[in-house]
């Protein structure tokens, strides 16, 4: 054998296995996907005889179901909320840690551990928290008293629904964002800082003049990252409060905290409309293909000023 | 000076209530575990009256037979540590020839595995069982409701990533070396697994927590794949049938929470300083 030919060769046999598993569990999928989202698939055991090509349909459906459209809504304010109380979060507590108290790596630790644990498993332990913890706070401190009527239940209406599952999303995603936000705080060359001391700048000029600019590439990574994870909530979605309660939207009764994952995967699976849930998906792919374009768009803006 | 010292100590006091705002929620699921049904429904912030009842609720989670926790954590292991060393070794080999063959076909391949770190779940989620079972049909190797199948689908939604980061870390990697080993007459195979193969030590080591933490918690995949009612089933699969059959027993299903919790504590109390590098070198990428 020459050297290319068993060049060409190893190429093909090393990356064999990969291109298989690949091909298997996306490529082929994700081309099936989007082709069954025109058609009026609807048994998952196998395509047979019966599928059609019947156009756009499920997205004319789609568009003008209430649930879906109220799904998207809270979706969307949900991302924002989150996004910005993960990151006002993040980064207070990666201030806090690169100063100079005492115990700081140890609290880094502490912040960062509950992103180690599923999202599945968080939501379970607020439900107790939300549904059984905070009313008997009220039966304990009668200040506090109106915590423990039903009708105070933080997952009881749908407003105060989400705002638990930003709560949670904050607590399972800043000790992860922190730590990012320490390393490029850590990254600031030590002189910069010390030079602004002696010039008598107060901390709070030091972190306008200094901190924020040089962690401004930081922000971009934490902001699209954040946005990506929330819009794909899903884990905690299901635990915390898998959809409920429910509500009125354009006079249809809906659930009132069913996010976009949740909304897909019940619309397939619950509702049994397969095709219908497929074309919810490719909607999915088409926002995050977008997200993503604008974040390379940017990178590369910024790359170029550089 | 004096108002720098106040700033501190407010800054101190302000991290630890921060810091116990954190872990309370973890602190409830421990002291919650000690209790009886009863004394968990009454009084879930109190301490418990007895602390041994402990023991007896771990007992009745781990040979509870609607929770299976010794075969759930046995699976959840197993996936995992197979779905990595699998990913390890095909993506580092991969990536490897896709940098070091510089042609269209092999830009190409990379630019496909990079683009479709974008494709979420959701989209090829339906169509991926029907398909599985079409495999299925046609070669008779089980996929769907066994480990095969599963760890299949950890290699494929897990390799994109994987081989992203290994490129980027073989491009810095010296042709020099790999010259040298090839006059010596050593083969493809041989250069890759003897000379690169342990310089890409911590690179391994990232995607190995990268890819650990992710397939350890993945909730929906397994649910996909294992299905409900199966024999195999993971840790979080576990813990929502339990906590969905038995609705109210917080007891217990607290108790099974802080099971499935302590194997991942323990780890990162372990292996905490590469967790957080890995994390974070991950979400810069």
């Amino acid at each position: 054998m020459t050297i290319k030919s068993e060049r060409r060769f190893s190429f093909w046999l090393f990356l064999a296995p990969v291109l298989i598993a690949f091909t298997v569990v996306i490529i082929v999928p994700f081309i099936l996907g989007i082709f069954y989202s025109f058609t009026n698939w609807t048994s998952s055991a196998r395509a047979d005889n019966a599928l059609r090509f019947i156009g756009l349909e499920n997205y004319i459906a789609t568009f003008k179901d209430a649930a879906f459209a109220h799904s998207f809504g809270i979706t969307v304010i949900y991302t924002f909320i989150n996004m910005i109380a993960i990151n006002v979060m993040a980064f207070a507590l990666a201030l806090l840690v690169t100063s100079k108290i005492k115990l700081r790596k140890f609290y880094r630790i502490g912040f960062f551990l509950p992103n180690l644990i599923g999202g599945l498993i968080l939501g379970y332990i607020w439900q107790f928290i939300f549904n059984n913890a905070i009313p008997s706070l009220g039966k304990i401190i009668p200040l506090f008293s109106f915590l423990a009527s039903p009708e105070n239940l933080m997952l009881g209406n749908p407003s105060s629904a989400i705002i638990a599952l930003v709560i949670v999303g904050t607590w399972q995603y800043a000790g992860y964002i922190m730590m990012i936000y320490v390393a490029a705080i850590e990254n600031i060359p030590a002189e910069l800082t010390e030079a602004a001391m002696i010039d008598g700048a107060s901390p709070f000029q030091r972190l306008r003049a200094i901190t924020l600019p040089m962690v401004a590439q930081a922000f971009t990574v934490t902001m699209f990252l954040t946005l990506v994870q929330s819009f794909k909530q899903f884990d905690v979605n299901v635990s915390l409060t898998a959809g409920g309660p429910s509500t009125i939207f354009l006079d249809k009764p809906i659930l009132g905290t069913e996010l976009l994952a949740l909304n897909i995967y019940n619309t397939a699976f619950r509702s049994n409309l397969l095709s219908m849930g497929q074309a919810r998906a490719v909607l999915f792919f088409l926002v995050l293909t977008i997200i993503s374009l604008i974040q390379v768009a940017i990178n590369k803006k910024k790359e170029l000023e550089l | 000076m004096k108002l720098a010292k106040v700033g501190r100590t407010s800054a101190e006091i302000f991290t630890l209530l921060m810091f116990i705002v954190f872990l309370f929620p973890f602190v409830l699921v421990f002291i919650n575990s000690a209790k009886t049904a009863f004394e968990v429904t009454q009084y879930p912030l109190a301490m418990p009256d007895q602390w041994s009842n402990i023991f007896k609720n771990i007992a009745s989670i781990w040979t509870s037979p609607n929770i299976r926790y010794p075969a759930s954590l046995f699976s959840s292991f197993f996936i995992t540590v197979l779905s990595l060393v699998l990913i390890n070794l095909l993506s580092s080999q991969a990536a490897w020839v896709l940098v070091r063959t510089k042609s269209k076909t092999s830009t190409a391949i990379f630019f496909i595995f990079v683009a479709a770190m974008v494709i979420p779940f959701q989209i090829v989620m339906l169509p991926l069982l029907s398909w599985l079972r079409t495999i299925t049909d046609f070669t008779g190797i089980r996929l769907l409701r066994t480990y095969t199948g599963m760890i299949l689908a950890y290699i494929g939604f897990g390799v994109s990533l994987s081989i992203f980061m290994f490129h980027g870390f073989i491009k810095s990697i010296p042709l020099e070396l790999e010259e040298a080993a090839t006059i010596d007459g050593c083969t493809r195979f041989q250069i890759f697994y003897k000379i690169i193969f342990p310089i890409l030590t911590p690179i391994h080591v990232t995607v190995l927590i990268l890819n650990g933490i992710w397939i350890w918690n993945d909730y929906l995949l397994p649910l996909l794949i294992l299905g409900k009612g199966n024999a195999i089933q993971t840790l979080p699969l576990a813990v929502s049938n339990f906590a969905g059959a038995f609705v109210k027993q917080w007891d217990l299903i607290l108790t099974a929470i802080l099971m499935a919790m302590i194997p991942v504590v323990l780890f990162f109390l372990l292996a905490q300083k590469y967790i957080v590098k890995g994390m974070v070198a991950g979400s810069i990428k």
